[in-house]
């Protein structure tokens, strides 16, 4: 990805160079010409085109401002009722996250969003084991953070 | 254009000061250290962003001043506060603080039953 990326501005001033104008537009016109040779050329690279990268760390911020808005309605709902029911839970999650930066992602991800805060990452890096406020469903828990977020690191982290 | 400029404003303040009150109703109310650490640590997140955005749109529309620093605090205040929230009650949990006799089920104190047995074996 840095390299698609460095790849892009070298081409761009290349541009600058060449219309020898050295505008900021100028420079703008160039990185898209860049990116239009960097789609043509994409089978040449290992990875994956790097806006594809982009997009999908823009929709795992946006899924997770929808989870935090989510999860701070419900923790409003849940303190201002007049009559406390929680049924809190400590359940071991199990995740299919290898690399350090995507757990602590996930870990950070699940603390911000509905119910759930992390208390402890396993030895193995296999297991995290989450509070949860109220707890009607674990196994419902454990499939809706699978479904949003596990499958959205994943899919940033994908070559 | 102005009023409605205010409007939103004060919609994002508002907003920002409904989460912060119900943070505190939520340390006061809730029975044990896990079930504040999740009032806490999501509830002031949101109440001090909302307050922040709202900071920054009134610079930015009213007095046309583009403060970038505001973003920058609320860009750390997103990294550091589940940080925040995920270590203090981590350390409760290890220093043995008891979560309260509403909670169903435990995974963690079995696992942590499992490692020491293994240690002393």
């Amino acid at each position: 990805m840095a390299f698609q990326i460095l790849l892009n501005f070298f081409i761009a001033i290349t541009w600058v160079l060449i219309t020898a104008s050295f505008t900021p537009s100028t420079f703008v016109i160039g990185y898209i010409i860049g990116l239009l040779l960097l789609v043509l050329t994409r089978r040449f690279y290992n990875e994956r085109l790097y806006f594809g990268q982009l997009w999908s760390c823009l929709k795992l911020t946006l899924i997770f401002f929808k989870e935090l808005i989510l999860s701070n309605i419900s923790v409003a709902m849940l303190v201002l009722k007049p009559k406390l029911e929680l049924q809190p839970m400590i359940f071991a999650m199990p995740t299919v996250l290898e690399e350090d930066w995507q757990i602590t992602l996930l870990a950070s991800l699940i603390t911000l969003t509905p119910g759930t805060i992390v208390i402890h990452v396993s030895d193995d890096q296999r297991t995290l084991y989450v509070h949860a406020i109220d707890v009607d469903d674990v196994e419902e828990a454990i499939n809706s953070i699978k479904q949003t977020f596990e499958k959205a690191i994943l899919e940033v982290s994908r070559t | 254009m102005t009023l409605i400029a205010n409007i939103i404003i004060a919609l994002f303040i508002l907003v920002g000061v409904f989460f912060t009150v119900v943070t505190v109703v939520g340390v006061l109310r809730l029975p044990d250290v896990y079930t504040r650490a999740h009032a806490a640590s999501k509830s002031a997140t949101l109440g001090v962003l909302g307050i922040l955005i709202g900071v920054f749109l009134h610079f930015w529309w009213i007095k046309g001043h583009f403060s970038i620093q505001l973003l920058l605090g609320s860009v750390f205040l997103f990294i550091t506060s589940p940080v925040g929230g995920h270590l203090m009650s981590r350390a409760a949990y290890m220093s043995g603080v008891k979560p309260t006799e509403l909670t169903v089920g435990d995974d963690l104190q079995e696992a942590i039953g499992e490692q020491k047995s293994r240690e002393e074996d």
